[in-house]
């Protein structure tokens, strides 16, 4: 605007000579308008921030207690009359002993220790003391004699898992009002806990076993763990890593460096781009028909959901790929032809390199959203109860699995309440996941990323 | 990247080639109502055998038995659970497929309850008042008319006053077919609606209107499972929801229990035949894979064994009801009695 003619008449209405420091009304609006935006900007930051901040209070006030479990430590006598009827020792013979039989054991020691520590409880039956431990213990004991038949005749003291009022009890979830209206438990069972623990005899402590047991069915929430539900989402992403990159990458190398641009490319184009907006669920149904009907892969198997997942993130990587290697200057390209490079070497030894950074953060958050992904598994049946740990890969790849987010999902669906705890639990340990996948995205561009 | 192509690729070839070498668990799928009780079953069938442990499924009753017709072999699934027996289609469907060698089991009963929230009122009804309360038309005065009522003492003064809104399973449950026979209908029957319907309509349109429920928002169905169910009780204390029998065993202190024609449920109750609304529970074994997969027998036997659905096992402290002829369920699954062919 610097050729605006000399002799156009004075503005009408404009401003009088006045100083630039008193504004007028009109800068003032301009002044408000831009504040008032500003304001609107903020609130809506803290609209987001409100809400996250909500989110993450409640899981983690609802999910950290599965991170604690309850455990009673009294000495057991294991019976040989009991586990070992023969008197062999034989752990063959001995695996005919069931694990009610063990439960017995249990509740005779807790019964001699109530009687022994001269607790006194008003209506404390024997169902009461039959309860107090969990099914799973039983379990674990009889596992622990077969391992080791010298045990049995002796006197261990080892942590057994309390049943999940019990545990409830300690977490706030169960109350002596609730207790008394709760045809799980009664006042009795929360005065006795109460009394064992002034005793030192029931501590809650930290859990491992939540991280590394595998699912367990509604009679033993308290043993419910997360261990298969991580390895089948650990198992699909090594599939999906190992699928997805290296097609996603030379599919977005050729289309971006080598391809002829004419319709039939354009149209792949767009194609791709609209796949990563297809609904997940579609791809589970795809995935239903192709690999576990067509092909007779077996269902509730990671190497189907990591398939699935594969095809799900394959947009994702292509599309992110593509923008790293565009945003990759021509003028590299045109030295590195300029010096007599093919373009094959121009392209792996200068401008992937170059790309990596981009592509690995695609990669990423790909296999981020990958992870987090429920829909399409639910189709194709890691929604099951598996309490079997698959093998090692590749044959585990094979082998029932659960995935964490179904984990989730199945979770809230017990009746016991004591499952919604552990629900919140494994979200805190998706997000965690999730968090991790984040930051490494984030330190990887921060690394590698070049400006020009 | 050299390396990671030739692992893609081998990965690949092995997806294709070893279709097969999945580890030979017991696979099951079926029932949402039996799946909780069917996991206990199988995480003490892997703890008690040397065999791996099945791996269950949900799915639904439908869901679940469609799977099973699918065909024998290869990724089919061994056991479908039930919340009731397989349908004449349904057979025909495992038929044609090839799966012609069905062990029908019936390994208990779930009662259903009508439960409200823990601190509101008492509630004793009958058949008669839920069908008053819920049924799209009603008979006045010997007319069919749409369902005026709108408070619980309006259907029977002794109920108490307040607001009807009842949660009812949709109809994709296996629950809504029992509710619907065993209430519904029955209480069309006792109210004499059932007369003038099928009177005015005929007899299976009359049927049909006596289980038809109004969708004027007092009645509301809920398609996802007892949780969700629960959870809308917390936020609209003021409503009744049908559960099942199990499913209230567990939440006894959340929940407060109706009678039904004055019994309150119970796994007694449901036993001896006293409480009205209950169903059978099956599971269906495909008896062709007994060669193959190992320990398929074994799970269906460990099922029906008594340490387990006998009164006093896990099955009736889960909440379900154990089946009074259960000895002769042993003796079918040890004779692998099959379902005859129809």
């Amino acid at each position: 605007m610097t050729d605006v003619p000399s002799d156009l008449p004075k503005r009408v209405g404009a401003p009088a000579r006045k100083s630039l420091l008193t504004p007028d009304t009109r800068t003032k609006r301009r002044n408000a308008a831009e504040s008032r935006f500003k304001v609107y900007g903020i609130l809506a930051i803290l609209v987001a921030l409100l809400a996250l901040v909500f989110l993450l209070f409640t899981i983690i006030r609802d999910g950290s207690g599965a991170f604690r479990q309850t455990f009673i430590s009294i000495p057991v006598t294991i019976e040989a009359s009991v586990v070992d009827p023969k008197g062999n020792r034989d752990p063959a013979e001995m695996a005919g002993t069931l694990t009610m039989s063990y439960g017995a054991l249990l509740e005779q020691s807790l019964t001699n220790w109530v009687e022994q520590n001269d607790i006194r409880i008003e209506g404390l039956t024997e169902a009461d003391l039959a309860s107090f431990f969990s099914a799973q213990a039983r379990a674990d004991l009889r596992n622990r004699v077969l391992a080791n038949p010298e045990l049995v005749g002796q006197t261990v003291e080892t942590p057994a898992l309390a049943a999940s009022r019990i545990d409830g009890m300690f977490k706030g979830r169960v109350t002596r009002e609730s207790a008394a209206i709760d045809n799980r438990t009664s006042v009795a069972q929360y005065d006795l806990a109460e009394a064992m623990r002034d005793r030192g005899a029931l501590a809650t402590r930290f859990n491992w076993d939540f991280i590394t047991r595998p699912d367990a069915s509604d009679n033993r929430p308290e043993a419910a763990g997360l261990g298969v539900a991580i390895l089948g989402s650990a198992y699909m992403m090594l599939i999906v890593l190992v699928l997805a990159l290296p097609i996603g990458v030379a599919t977005s190398i050729y289309l971006e460096e080598f391809a002829p641009k004419n319709r039939l490319t354009d149209l792949i184009e767009i194609n791709i781009s609209n796949l990563a907006a297809v609904p997940s669920i579609v791809f589970g149904i795809l995935g239903l028909a192709a690999f576990i009907n067509f092909m007779g892969l077996p269902r509730s198997a990671p190497i189907v959901g990591g398939l699935v997942l594969t095809l799900m993130t394959l947009p994702t990587i292509i599309i992110s790929t593509r923008a790293a290697l565009k945003a990759v200057p021509p003028s590299i390209r045109d030295a590195a032809l300029g010096v007599g490079a093919s373009k094959m070497q121009t392209v792996f030894h200068h401008v992937l390199p170059l790309a990596m950074p981009g592509i690995l953060t695609g990669t990423i958050i790909g296999l981020a959203q990958a992870l987090g992904e429920t829909a399409p598994l639910l189709l194709i049946g890691m929604v099951a109860f598996v309490t079997t740990y698959p093998a090692a890969p590749p044959e585990g790849f094979f082998d029932a699995a659960s995935a964490l987010p179904v984990q989730v999902y199945n979770w809230t669906q017990r009746a016991d309440s004591a499952f919604f705890e552990r629900a919140s639990g494994a979200i805190i340990v998706l997000l965690a996941f999730l968090f991790a996948m984040n930051v490494l995205a984030i330190v990887l561009r921060r690394r590698f990323e070049r400006r020009w | 990247m050299n390396k990671l192509k030739i692992t893609a690729s081998a990965l690949a070839v092995a997806a294709v080639s070893a279709t097969a070498a999945g580890a030979q668990a017991v696979k099951v799928a079926g029932s949402s109502t039996v799946l909780p009780y069917a996991t206990i079953v199988a995480e003490a069938f892997a703890e008690n055998t040397d065999f791996p442990a099945p791996v269950v499924e949900g799915g639904g009753t439908g869901g679940g038995l469609s799977q099973f017709c699918q065909g024998v072999g290869g990724n089919t699934i061994d056991v479908a659970n039930a919340s009731r027996p397989i349908r004449e289609n349904e057979a025909a469907a495992c038929a044609e497929n090839g799966v012609t060698d069905i062990m029908e089991v019936r390994f208990g009963y779930d009662g259903i309850v009508f439960a409200s929230d823990i601190n509101g009122p008492d509630f004793t009804l009958t058949p008669q008042d839920v069908f008053l309360a819920l049924a799209q038309n009603v008979v006045v005065d010997g007319e069919s008319v749409a369902n005026p009522n709108t408070t619980w003492n309006q259907v029977n003064p002794d109920l108490p006053e307040q607001e009807i809104l009842v949660f009812v399973p949709g109809t994709k449950h296996g629950t809504r077919e029992v509710f619907e026979e065993k209430v519904m209908a029955a209480g069309c029957e006792t109210s004499g609606a059932a007369e003038a319907f099928t009177a005015a309509l005929g007899e299976d349109e009359g049927e049909t209107a006596c289980m038809t429920l109004r969708t004027d928002g007092r009645s509301v169905d809920i398609d996802g499972d007892y949780t969700e169910t629960l959870a809308r009780l917390g936020s609209s204390p003021q409503a009744v929801g049908v559960f099942g029998l199990s499913f209230y065993e567990n939440n006894t202190d959340k929940l407060k229990v109706a009678t039904i024609d004055g019994i309150a449920p119970s796994v007694e109750s449901v036993a001896s035949g006293e409480y009205p609304v209950s169903r059978p529970l099956f599971f269906y074994v495909k008896a062709q894979h007994f060669e193959d997969v190992p320990g398929l027998k074994e799970y269906a036997a460990f099922f029906v064994a008594d340490a387990l659905a006998g009164p006093g096992g896990p099955l009736a402290a889960y909440g379900l009801v154990p089946d009074p002829e259960l000895a002769a369920t042993q003796a079918a699954v040890e004779a692998e009695t099959i379902m005859p062919a129809n």
